[in-house]
């Protein structure tokens, strides 16, 4: 694969390019679901193929290609040329990069149990099993189960001699009960919604989860909501589960502190950011409790952002995005850091496969854990709605006001959970809302959950990030917005 | 990486030249060697789809070109049946091992399984109607053209003391599809669409096109129009949440009505899981909204195929507001007694099939005749982040974005800070005013459709936003 990678760069230099860098990507994925009892997909791919980003002329042009031959990599590497010497024809200023090191070096996630390795036969064995567990519920009437596994092999190599190769195993699995009655739907997923939990693990992370103890429980909750009472619309104390919680740290911290949207390049699609360039370390984002990093380093956990170096090459860092409640540090790449006073990117930037452009995105961005023991918040709460698992989600192109709503919630008086409800849903302002945090529990509730379908750029990528979250507390917020009518 | 001898992958070529896809007759010899090497494997059906693309796009943001890309690839997709069993393995590396270890990964796949009672044999040789959809104009489209023409419209953000962000794209794709029992089937397209948002301080507005034709529209139109709305969206007020008579642009329309596609899948319905359950033959939505699907629809595009090669076939979903028809795959047409309508997905899935050009009758009216019939209203240009919140009733949430208008007394009289809404589609589509004629929409949120911009009274705003 390297000399795919110094074909490309000799070719882009020969051509004019002032920088290169190439990324030679393997991918591979196997994905099962079932549905009803019966194997839905059933289906492994592999793709493998080269992209390379240049500098000429002071703009950027990449091109892709998966034709992977002599002649095919210097024809993709030419067109990366050309295509930055058009750009050079709209552009306003110089791309300047932030110094970075060259490394030569070799990575592997762990894991313990190749799920390539397990056999098909077992994988599929304990979905079905899973799946007749909840068909065994009276009045569900729709189960589905999914596992998803991906190797992802990269070589990533640059004109200033950087030569690094990244493999990577990930795993996701989950179960859903879904449940028609009258003229309501609801459904109950777990161990999350829209495919459960994924991380940068092994099989290990399927046979962590339980899957055929839980099953009965989501079955019988789906049903169950059918005769919950309506969660009430009000302003009041919220408790939100860990999942929903990294999926509200996902979309109202993680994508404003995207310094391209912060800067415009993603005005026309994903957005922009209220975090404008003036609030860094003066805006009171939340709480004094709130602590928020972004680290891709494998001390944080076995995340979707988790890895030894970014796309561009620069090695994995824990930056504080809110410390003690202020507003701290953006996600920035080499174009970008000298923007906000650094001198080296903070190591960001990713890609979705070898023919898209690595682009500023998330990677463990995490609630750090606070000091409660969860049945000591749940106790301290006088009156409150625990919300678990999302439903939907839904946040402006500035990120300041979001609505969210849950498959489940429960009523807390005095105390204790003394009813289901159904239809959860709350809203508010991101700044608002972090600010009104009042307990975070601690680590011993604390998961690195995985969001696998985050999209963003044009043409769209998708990627896995990380959001390690425990179950937090926040006060006066509003509630049961999404199903009022007035 | 060993190239096979006859099986070639065209080049992106030198300089800045459109990339170009491979002649068809490149995709029948690989569907024709996957079939070859299928019969020494044990398989006793094969299914084979070959997928091409070169596409290119050009992104800009503060007035200037920021990330310029290219992309040529090709895959081959093979789905084998043995003993009651079927599984799917993709790979895009088309030399004759690769294409053999793909084979023996999808028996391996469908040997691991329970027998499946409801697969079907493979559908036998089909005929196809034939649609007209690669413009050369739009493939020869090169990075220096898209350069120029993105130059063009942010100069004249640029003078008018504004900022645009956008993308221009152009490509082409084909497919070709074969199996067994002697079907085949192909198809290519161009495509291209050019997107603009200009922001004038924290006002922002947009437009864009998306059509296989790069001649169907002209970039600098498009940032004309988003430069005037930007500016008309400057010093938004505040208005309290509500019910409000809203005008629906197109975009806006799609992007909401986008989320019924999948209800009127029959699968769905099997699966209770659609908003249509126990709604079938019912005046469900309002006697002047009547949607088809129609693949062959002049301002449509796709395939006249579907997942398993069965033609497209025009089906009426919604007539004058009762659902009549829905859509069916083979499988999903067998367990109901019914003809498969051409909507299927490739197999293996659990999704089973989907309407994928829809098409909304539109009427006589336009965007300027209902602001000029709307005593108080808004004019949305555009939605944003919408999410499902209640499947059955089929409430959407989402924010109205760049350029929210008021409308009092028959016209624009200034902008409004954006709203959040939390409506159902279904209550929507019964409070529908007026249409204007079917225009083939583009937005963020669904896949291009036709539809009619709408005027519709009782849009529930819930929340307001801080801009």
């Amino acid at each position: 694969m390297w000399d795919l990678c110094t074909n490309a760069l000799d070719t882009a230099r020969l051509r004019g390019a002032a920088y290169g860098d190439v990324r030679v990507m393997h991918l591979r994925q196997r994905d099962l679901t079932t549905k009803n009892g019966q194997v839905g997909t059933l289906s492994q791919s592999e793709s493998i193929g080269l992209g390379i980003r240049v500098l000429a002329n002071g703009a950027w042009g990449f091109s892709s290609t998966d034709r992977l031959t002599r002649e095919g990599v210097a024809a993709c590497a030419a067109q990366a040329v050309s295509i930055a010497k058009a750009s050079a024809l709209a552009k306003r200023e110089e791309v300047v990069l932030a110094p970075e090191q060259s490394y030569i070096d070799s990575w592997q996630s762990p894991f313990r149990k190749d799920p390539f390795e397990i056999p098909l036969e077992t994988q599929l064995a304990l979905l079905l099993a899973a799946d007749e567990e909840m068909r065994r519920v009276k009045g569900v009437t729709l189960t589905e189960t999914d596992m998803q596994f991906r190797k992802i092999d990269s070589w990533f190599a640059s004109s200033t001699g950087s030569r690094i190769h990244q493999r990577k195993a990930i795993s996701g699995c989950g179960i859903a009960a879904t449940s028609f009655q009258g003229e309501e739907i609801q459904k109950r997923s777990y161990p999350n919604s829209f495919g459960g939990q994924h991380a940068l693990q092994g099989y290990e992370l399927v046979q962590s989860l339980d899957l055929l103890k839980n099953a009965p429980i989501v079955a019988e909750e789906a049903v169950a909501l059918h005769s919950a009472s309506q969660c009430p619309e009000k302003i009041g104390t919220l408790i939100l589960g860990g999942s929903q919680l990294g999926l509200q740290i996902h979309e109202s911290i993680g994508h404003p502190i995207e310094l391209d949207r912060v800067l415009g390049q993603e005005a026309n699609f994903a957005g922009t950011s209220f975090l404008t360039l003036d609030q860094l370390n003066k805006l009171k984002y939340g709480s004094s409790i709130v602590n928020v990093v972004a680290d891709a380093r494998l001390d944080h956990g076995q995340g979707l952002g988790t890895f030894a170096y970014d796309d561009e090459g620069v090695p994995a860092q824990c930056t504080d995005i809110i410390k003690d409640g202020q507003f701290r540090g953006y996600l920035s790449n080499r174009e970008t850091a000298h923007l906000v006073g650094l001198n080296r990117s903070s190591g960001t930037m990713r890609t979705e496969s070898w023919n898209r452009l690595p682009i500023i995105r998330m990677t463990n961005v995490s609630l750090l854990p606070g000091s409660w023991d969860y049945d000591d918040l749940i106790a301290d709460t006088h009156d409150g709605i625990l919300m678990e698992t999302n439903r939907s989600w839904s946040i402006d192109d500035r990120r300041y006001q979001f609505q969210f709503s849950t498959e489940i919630g429960w009523e807390i008086k005095g105390g204790k959970k003394v009813r289901m409800l159904k239809n959860p849903s709350y809203s508010g302002i991101t700044t608002d809302f972090w600010n009104s945090c009042d307990a975070i529990c601690k680590l011993g509730h604390w998961t690195l959950w995985g969001t696998p379908n985050c999209g963003k750029g044009q043409p769209m990528q998708t990627m896995g990030t990380g959001h390690g979250a425990s179950p937090s507390r926040f006060r006066n917020v509003r509630i049961g917005t999404a199903f009022s009518n007035q | 990486m060993k190239p096979a001898p006859q099986l070639k992958k065209s080049s992106n070529g030198a300089g800045a030249k459109a990339a170009e896809l491979s002649p068809e007759r490149e995709l029948r010899r690989i569907v024709a060697t996957v079939l070859r090497l299928a019969k020494s494997t044990g398989a006793e059906e094969t299914e084979v789809h070959v997928d091409e693309v070169a596409d290119a796009l050009t992104r800009f943001a503060n007035n200037a070109i920021h990330q310029n890309v290219a992309e040529l690839g090709l895959t081959v997709s093979i789905r084998t049946v043995a003993d009651g069993r079927t599984a799917r393995a993709t790979t895009n590396r088309i030399d004759e091992d690769s294409l053999r270890a793909a084979i023996e990964a999808s028996l391996s796949l469908a040997h691991s399984q329970p027998k499946d009672p409801r697969l079907l044999p493979l559908p036998a040789k089909q005929r196809y109607r034939s649609v007209h959809r690669f413009l050369k104009p739009t493939a020869a489209l090169c990075a220096e053209e898209r350069a120029r023409a993105v130059r063009r419209a942010c100069d004249l953000a640029v003078k008018n003391g504004q900022v645009a962000a956008g993308i221009y794209a152009s490509g082409q794709s084909q497919s070709a599809l074969g199996n067994s029992r002697g079907l085949f089937a192909a198809y290519r397209e161009t495509h291209s669409e050019f997107s603009i948002t200009v922001q004038e301080g924290p006002a922002a507005s947009w437009a864009k096109a998306n059509s296989a034709d790069v001649r169907a529209y002209d970039p600098q139109k498009l940032a004309a129009r988003a430069c005037e709305k930007a500016h008309l969206a400057v010093n938004a007020r505040k208005l309290p949440p509500g019910r409000y008579t809203v005008i629906l642009e197109p975009s806006a329309v799609l992007d909401l009505v986008g989320f019924l596609f999948y209800d009127f899948a029959a699968t769905a319905l099997e699966d209770k899981r659609s908003c249509l359950n126990d709604r079938m033959g019912k005046q469900l939505i309002g006697p002047n909204i009547t949607i088809t699907d129609d693949a062959y629809h002049a301002l449509q595009q796709g395939a006249p195929f579907d997942g398993e090669g069965l033609p497209r076939q025009k089906v009426l979903l919604v007539d004058r507001g009762i659902p009549r028809n829905l859509v069916y795959s083979r499988s999903a047409a067998r367990s109901t007694g019914k003809q498969p309508t051409g909507h299927g997905f490739a197999l293996p899935n659990e999704y089973g099939e989907a309407p994928m050009n829809l098409v909304f009758t539109g009427g006589d009216s336009s965007v300027e005749k209902m602001v000029a019939s709307t005593e108080r209203g808004l004019l949305v240009t555009r939605l944003w982040y919408i999410r499902e919140v209640d499947p059955y009733e089929k409430v959407m949430t989402g924010m109205t974005r760049d350029g929210l208008f008021l409308v009092e007394s028959g016209r624009v009289t200034g902008a409004v800070r954006n709203f959040r809404f939390n409506q159902s589609i279904i209550e929507m589509l019964n409070n529908v005013e007026l249409l204007g004629p079917a225009v083939r929409a583009t937005g963020e949120e669904a896949f291009e459709m036709v539809v009619p911009a709408m005027k519709v009274h009782n849009f529930h705003f819930s929340e307001v936003t801080k801009f």
